[in-house]
C-alpha cells in the first residue's frame, strides 16, 4: 500500500476530501462575511446565528408545514434574508454613519437575543434532520465510503461561490456593487439608490448564511448553539484571508478546511487550534492576509 | 486538622440551631429551604435544568408542602455552567437565606467548586447531575451526596456487556479532557480485564462538530467495535456523522459511554438504533416508574431523564429523613439519611455509602429500532440489571478521605 | 484674593472641577469602606473585580480606541496562574500570587498586542478574538488548568505572611485596595501627557504620526496596560472566589466586558465600574428569578438598546444631562 508519511494513501485522500467539504462551509460563511463587509464595513457577528436560523426554519417548516428538503434551500434563505433586510432597514442603518465597530457590538447583542431565544423553546440537545431521500446512501469510491449528501453540500457549495462571484465580478449589479464599495457619495451623485443597493447586500449575505444552514441541517444536530462556535473559526478564517476579496473568502475557505482535515490525521488533539495558529503565522508574514490590500 | 476544624465548626452550628429553635420543632428558622442549582440554559439544561427543578417541586408537593408544621421553601438558580456562579450562588444561599439542602448540581466544575463551599459552611448537597466518579473519590466531603450515576458504572456496565457479547478490540474516541481521560482510562481497564483489546485511539479537540474524519480513521483500524468517551453534544454528532457513514452496516458497532434520554430523543432511532448504553433509570422499565414518570409527563410534556428521576427521588429521601429526625441539622440528616435504605420507584436497592455514594442498580439497555418503538419516547429496552453492589468503584479502591482514614 | 482674582474665568472652572472630583472621590471611597456592612461583601468583592477588569478593558477602548474582543484572554491567565501557584506552593502569599498572575498576563499582552495592533478598526477585533480563542484551547487542554472542572480550593492565605484573608471582611478590604491602586493607574494614564496622546492618536492617527510620535510603541503600552489590569483583576477575582474556571476565559466573558463598559459610558471613568455593577447585579438577581432562563435575551436585548439609542452609556448620559445644567 502506498504511504503517505505513515498513513495509507486511501485514508489520505479521504481525509482530503472530507477536509474539503468542511471548508466549503467556511467558504460559504465567510463569502457571506465578506460581501457585508464590502459594502457595509460591518463584521457581522450576527452571521453564525443566520447559519442556525437557516437551520431551524428548514427543521420547523418540515415539521408543521412539511416543508420540504429542496423547497426549504430555496425559501429559507428568501425568508432569513428578509429578516435580514429589515435588520438593516431598522437598525444597522441608524447606526451606518458611526464608527463600524458599533454594527459588530448590535449583530453580536442580536446573536444573543436569536440564541437565548431558541434555546428557551427548543432547548439544546437538537434535532436531527432527515437526509432528503434522493442523497440518501454513498459512493465507495475505492479510497473511502463517500456519502451522497457530502459530495452534494460540497457541489452545491462551490456551484453558490462561483455564482456569487460572478455576480460581483461580471454584473452590472456588481459593478455598482463593487463601485459603491469604493466611493458610495459618488454612486449616489450617479442616481443609483445606495441605500437600497445596502439592504440587498445585507440580504443578500445574511441569505448566504441561512443557506450554508440548510445544506448543515442534515449533517449535524440542528440546535440554538451549533452557529456560535463555528463563527469564530469562520473570523479567523477570514481574517487569514484578508476581507477586500471575495474569491480570497473562497479559496481561504476551502485550504482551511484542508488543513484542518489534515491535522486530524496527524495530530487531531491541535485540530481546533490549527486555524489560529496559521492566522497568527500569516500575520506575522502579510498582516492584511493572504489576499487583502494593505488597509 | 480539617477533620478538626469541621468537627468545631459543626459543633458551634448545631448548638446554635439548638439554641435558636429551642422546644420548638428542631427546624432552623422553622423553615426547610431547599436550594436548586443547576444549568437552566445551556449545554446540560435538558437534561436537568428547568425540567429537574420540576422534579424537585413535584417532590415538595408530594410531600405535602411542609414538614412537621415548618413549611418548604425552594429557591432556584442558574449557574450558567460557571463555577464561580456556582459558588457565589451557594455561598449566598448560605449566608443570607440560611438554605438546609442544595440539590441539582450538574455539570462537574460546578459540582466541586459547590461542595467545597457547602462543605465550608457545613450544609448539606445531594449531586443529581454529575458524572464525575471524582465526586464521591478525591473531592468527596462528609457533606455531599451523589446520587444518580458515575463514569464507573458507565464504563463497568457498558464496556463489559459488550465484550461478553463478542465484542472484543476496541477503537477508543475520547474527548481529550479531563473527563474523557477519565473514562478511557475505565473503559481500557475494563475491556482488558475481560480479555479485549483496545487498537487504537483519538483524541479529539472538546468541542468537535464534524467527525467525519475520525469515523473515518475508526472505520480503517478494522476495530469490531468503536467506543465514544466523550459527552453530549460531542456523542451525538459522533454518532449521526457515523450513522451517515455507515459503520454499522459495515459491521462496526458503536458503545457510547454517556448517553441520556434526551440525547436518543434529539438523535432519533434512526441513527441510534442497536446502541448499547449503561442507565441509572428509565421511565417505561416498570409500573412503579410508569406511574411517577407519567405524572412528571402531565406537568412539562417530556419525559424524565435519569438525572430528573433522581431530583424526586433525593429530595423525597431527603424529607421523609427531616420528617422522621425531627430536625433539618446537616450532620445529623446526612447519618440518618445513610440509615435509611433507599428504596422507590427510582432506587433499587440503594444505600448511601461512608463515601456519599448512594449505590443502586443499574441497567444495561439497548436503543430500539424504529420499527421496534410505539411510541416517541419508546427508545429502550432494558437487557439486565447490574447489581448495586458490583457497579459502583469498591470502597477498597476509594481514594476519599473519609473511607481511608 | 489678590491670587484668585489673577485667575481666568476657565481656569476658575477647571479649578472647581477639580476639588469637585477629588470631593466626589473622597465620598465613593468612604461609601466602598462602609458598603460591606451594608451589602453582601462576596458580591460587592465581584463587583469590584469586574469593575476593574472593565476599566482596563475601558482604557483600551475609551481612550485608544482599540476594541479588543479578547479580553477574557488575560483575565483567565491571570486567574490561572495565580490559582495554580498558590495552590501548588503553599508557603506564597496571595499578592505575590497575583503580583505573578498580573505578570504573566503582562507578557500575554505583549504578545497579542504585537500581533493585533499591526492592524485597526475591526481586523483588531478580530484578531484579538481569534488569539483569545487560541488561548481558550489551551487552557482547556493544558493540566495545569484542570480543564472542564477547573482550579478548585485555591487557599486566600494570609496577606504578607500576616494578615489571614479567610473573613470576607478581610478579603473585602484587601479587594477593596487592589482596586483602587488599579483605578488609580488608569487614572493617571488617562490625564497624562501619555493619555492626551493616546486620545490624539485616537481622533486622527495620521495627524498623530505626521507629529512625529511613535504610534505603534502608545498603542502596545496601551494594550500591555490593559492586558496587565485585566490580569490583575482575574488574579483577584480567583483569590476571592479560590477558584478558577474556564468560564473566565470564554469569548462571551470578552463579550459581557464590552457590554459593562458600552452600559456604563465609555471613554468615562466611572461608567465601566457602574456598568459592571449594573451588570453584575442584574445576573445575580435575574439567576434567581423565574426569569432566569432568559438572561443572555436580556443581556443581548441591552446590547442592542445601548448601541442603538443610548450610546453615552448611563454615566455618559449624567455627564450630558450635568454639563447642560450647571454650565
Amino acid at each position: 500500500m502506498t504511504m503517505i508519511f505513515g498513513v495509507p494513501l486511501a485514508v489520505f485522500m479521504g481525509q482530503l476530501m472530507l477536509g474539503l467539504i468542511n471548508g466549503a462551509f467556511y467558504a460559504l460563511l465567510s463569502l457571506g462575511l465578506a460581501v457585508i463587509f464590502g459594502l457595509l464595513k460591518i463584521v457581522n457577528f450576527a452571521h453564525g446565528a443566520m447559519y442556525m436560523l437557516g437551520a431551524f426554519a428548514a427543521l420547523l417548516g418540515l415539521q408543521t408545514l412539511g416543508l420540504n428538503y429542496w423547497l426549504a434551500l430555496l425559501l429559507v434563505p428568501l425568508l432569513v434574508g428578509g429578516l435580514g433586510m429589515l435588520i438593516e432597514r431598522y437598525m444597522l442603518r441608524r447606526i451606518a454613519h458611526l464608527d463600524h465597530l458599533y454594527g459588530l457590538l448590535l449583530t453580536f447583542g442580536l446573536a444573543l437575543i436569536a440564541e437565548g431565544t431558541l434555546i428557551n423553546f427548543f432547548g439544546v440537545s437538537g434535532s436531527s434532520y432527515p437526509t432528503p431521500t434522493a442523497l440518501q446512501g454513498g459512493y465507495n469510491l475505492g479510497f473511502m465510503f463517500l456519502p451522497i449528501y457530502r459530495a452534494w453540500v460540497l457541489l452545491a457549495a462551490l456551484v453558490v461561490c462561483l455564482g456569487t462571484w460572478f455576480i460581483i465580478e461580471r454584473t452590472r449589479l456588481g459593478a455598482y456593487l463593487r463601485a459603491g464599495t469604493e466611493n458610495s457619495a459618488l454612486m449616489q451623485a450617479f442616481g443609483v439608490n445606495v441605500p437600497q443597493l445596502v439592504t440587498l447586500t445585507y440580504g443578500f449575505g445574511v441569505a448566504l448564511a441561512a443557506f450554508a444552514g440548510v445544506l448543515a441541517a442534515p449533517l449535524y444536530p440542528v440546535s440554538p448553539t451549533m452557529g456560535s462556535s463555528l463563527l469564530i473559526v469562520v473570523f479567523a478564517v477570514v481574517v487569514i484571508g484578508g476581507m477586500g476579496s471575495i474569491l480570497g473568502a473562497v479559496l481561504t475557505g476551502l485550504g482551511m478546511g484542508l488543513v484542518e482535515g489534515l491535522t486530524k490525521v496527524y495530530y487531531p488533539e491541535a485540530a481546533n487550534t490549527v486555524i489560529f495558529l496559521v492566522m497568527v503565522l500569516v500575520l506575522l508574514v502579510r498582516p492584511a492576509g493572504l489576499f487583502g490590500k494593505e488597509a | 486538622m480539617t477533620f478538626n476544624r469541621n468537627t468545631l465548626v459543626s459543633s458551634i452550628a448545631l448548638t446554635a440551631t439548638l439554641m435558636a429553635t429551642g422546644a420548638q420543632a428542631q427546624m432552623s428558622d422553622n423553615a426547610v429551604r431547599i436550594g436548586y442549582l443547576a444549568d437552566m440554559s445551556g449545554t446540560y439544561r435538558d437534561l436537568a435544568g428547568p425540567g429537574g427543578l420540576e422534579a424537585l417541586q413535584m417532590a415538595v408537593e408530594d410531600f405535602g408542602g411542609e414538614v412537621n408544621g415548618a413549611p418548604i421553601e425552594v429557591s432556584s438558580a442558574d449557574d450558567r455552567n460557571s463555577a464561580d456562579v456556582g459558588a457565589n450562588t451557594v455561598r449566598e444561599w448560605f449566608d443570607t437565606q440560611n438554605v438546609d439542602l442544595v440539590a441539582g448540581l450538574v455539570a462537574s466544575s460546578v459540582v466541586i467548586a459547590a461542595t467545597k463551599v457547602i462543605e465550608d459552611n457545613n450544609g448539606l448537597g445531594i449531586v443529581s447531575g454529575s458524572a464525575a466518579s471524582s465526586i464521591t473519590n478525591e473531592h468527596c466531603t462528609p457533606n455531599h451526596i451523589h446520587w444518580v450515576y458515575d463514569t464507573y458504572p458507565l464504563a463497568n456496565g457498558t464496556a463489559k456487556a459488550v465484550v461478553e457479547q463478542g465484542g472484543d478490540t476496541w477503537f477508543m474516541l475520547t474527548a481529550d479532557y479531563a473527563f474523557g481521560h477519565a473514562l478511557e482510562a475505565d473503559v481500557t481497564r475494563v475491556v482488558e480485564d475481560n480479555g479485549g483489546e483496545i487498537v487504537g485511539t483519538i483524541r479529539h479537540p472538546f468541542p468537535t462538530s464534524d467527525f467525519s474524519s475520525y469515523i473515518l480513521q475508526a472505520q480503517g483500524s478494522g476495530a469490531k467495535i468503536i467506543g465514544l468517551a466523550n459527552a453530549g453534544a460531542d456523542t451525538v454528532n459522533a454518532i449521526s456523522t457515523a450513522s451517515q457513514f455507515g459503520v454499522v452496516q459495515g459491521g462496526q458497532q458503536l458503545a457510547g459511554l454517556l448517553i441520556f434520554l434526551n440525547d436518543v430523543h434529539a438523535m432519533g432511532l434512526e441513527d441510534t438504533q442497536g446502541l448499547l448504553l449503561t442507565t441509572g433509570w428509565y421511565w417505561d422499565m416498570d409500573d412503579q416508574s410508569r406511574e411517577w414518570a407519567e405524572r412528571y409527563f402531565e406537568r412539562t410534556e417530556r419525559m424524565p431523564t435519569m438525572v430528573q428521576a433522581g431530583i424526586y427521588s433525593s429530595t423525597m429521601h431527603y424529607l421523609e429523613t427531616v420528617a422522621e429526625e425531627g430536625t433539618d441539622d446537616p450532620e445529623t440528616i446526612r447519618a440518618a439519611m445513610a440509615e435509611r435504605p433507599v428504596e422507590d420507584f427510582f432506587s433499587r436497592n440503594g444505600r448511601i455509602r461512608e463515601d456519599g455514594r448512594m449505590v443502586h442498580d443499574m441497567y444495561l439497555a439497548r436503543v430500539k429500532s424504529p420499527e421496534e418503538s410505539t411510541g416517541e419516547w419508546d427508545v429502550y429496552e432494558i437487557l439486565s440489571t447490574i447489581p448495586a453492589e458490583e457497579a459502583f468503584r469498591p470502597l477498597a479502591e476509594s481514594q476519599c478521605e473519609l473511607v481511608t482514614n | 484674593m489678590s491670587h484668585t482674582t489673577a485667575l481666568t474665568p476657565a481656569m476658575k472652572l477647571q479649578r472647581r472641577a477639580k476639588l469637585r472630583r477629588n470631593a466626589l472621590y473622597l465620598v465613593l471611597i468612604a461609601i466602598g469602606l462602609v458598603a460591606p456592612f451594608v451589602a453582601y461583601p462576596v458580591f460587592l468583592m465581584k463587583v469590584l473585580c469586574f469593575a476593574l477588569f472593565a476599566c482596563a478593558f475601558n482604557l483600551l477602548l475609551g481612550y485608544a480606541g482599540l476594541l479588543s474582543f479578547g479580553h477574557a484572554a488575560f483575565l483567565a491567565t491571570g486567574g490561572y496562574v495565580t490559582g495554580f501557584l498558590l495552590s501548588s506552593y503553599p508557603g506564597l502569599t496571595p499578592e505575590l500570587g497575583i503580583l505573578a498572575g498580573t505578570l504573566a498576563a503582562v507578557v500575554l499582552g505583549a504578545l497579542f498586542g504585537a500581533l493585533a495592533i499591526r492592524r485597526q478598526g475591526i481586523y483588531f477585533a478580530m484578531v484579538t478574538l481569534a488569539l483569545a480563542q487560541l488561548v481558550f484551547f489551551l487552557f482547556v487542554q493544558s493540566p495545569f488548568t484542570g480543564g472542564e472542572d477547573g482550579l478548585h480550593g485555591v487557599p486566600r492565605g494570609a496577606l504578607f505572611g500576616l494578615i489571614s484573608l479567610r473573613s470576607n471582611l478581610a478579603m473585602y478590604y484587601f479587594v477593596f485596595a487592589v482596586f483602587l491602586i488599579g483605578f488609580a493607574i488608569v487614572q493617571r494614564a488617562v490625564h497624562s501627557p501619555y493619555g492626551q496622546v493616546l486620545k490624539a492618536i485616537r481622533e486622527n492617527e495620521p495627524r498623530a504620526v505626521s507629529l512625529g510620535y511613535n504610534v505603534d510603541a502608545y498603542k502596545l503600552l496601551a494594550f500591555v496596560l490593559s492586558a496587565g489590569l485585566a490580569g490583575l483583576a482575574g488574579a483577584t477575582k480567583t483569590l476571592v472566589f479560590q477558584l478558577a474556571s474556564l468560564t473566565d476565559a470564554h469569548w462571551h466573558m470578552s463579550g459581557e466586558v464590552i457590554l459593562m463598559t458600552l452600559l456604563g459610558g465609555v471613554g468615562t471613568l466611572f461608567g465601566p465600574v457602574v456598568g459592571a455593577g449594573v451588570v453584575v447585579s442584574l445576573q445575580t438577581q435575574l439567576a434567581q428569578s423565574p426569569l432566569g432562563n432568559w438572561v443572555s435575551v436580556i443581556l443581548g436585548t441591552i446590547f442592542v438598546l445601548c448601541v442603538l439609542s443610548f450610546r453615552s452609556g448611563i454615566v455618559g448620559e449624567i455627564q450630558k444631562v450635568v454639563k447642560k445644567n450647571f454650565k
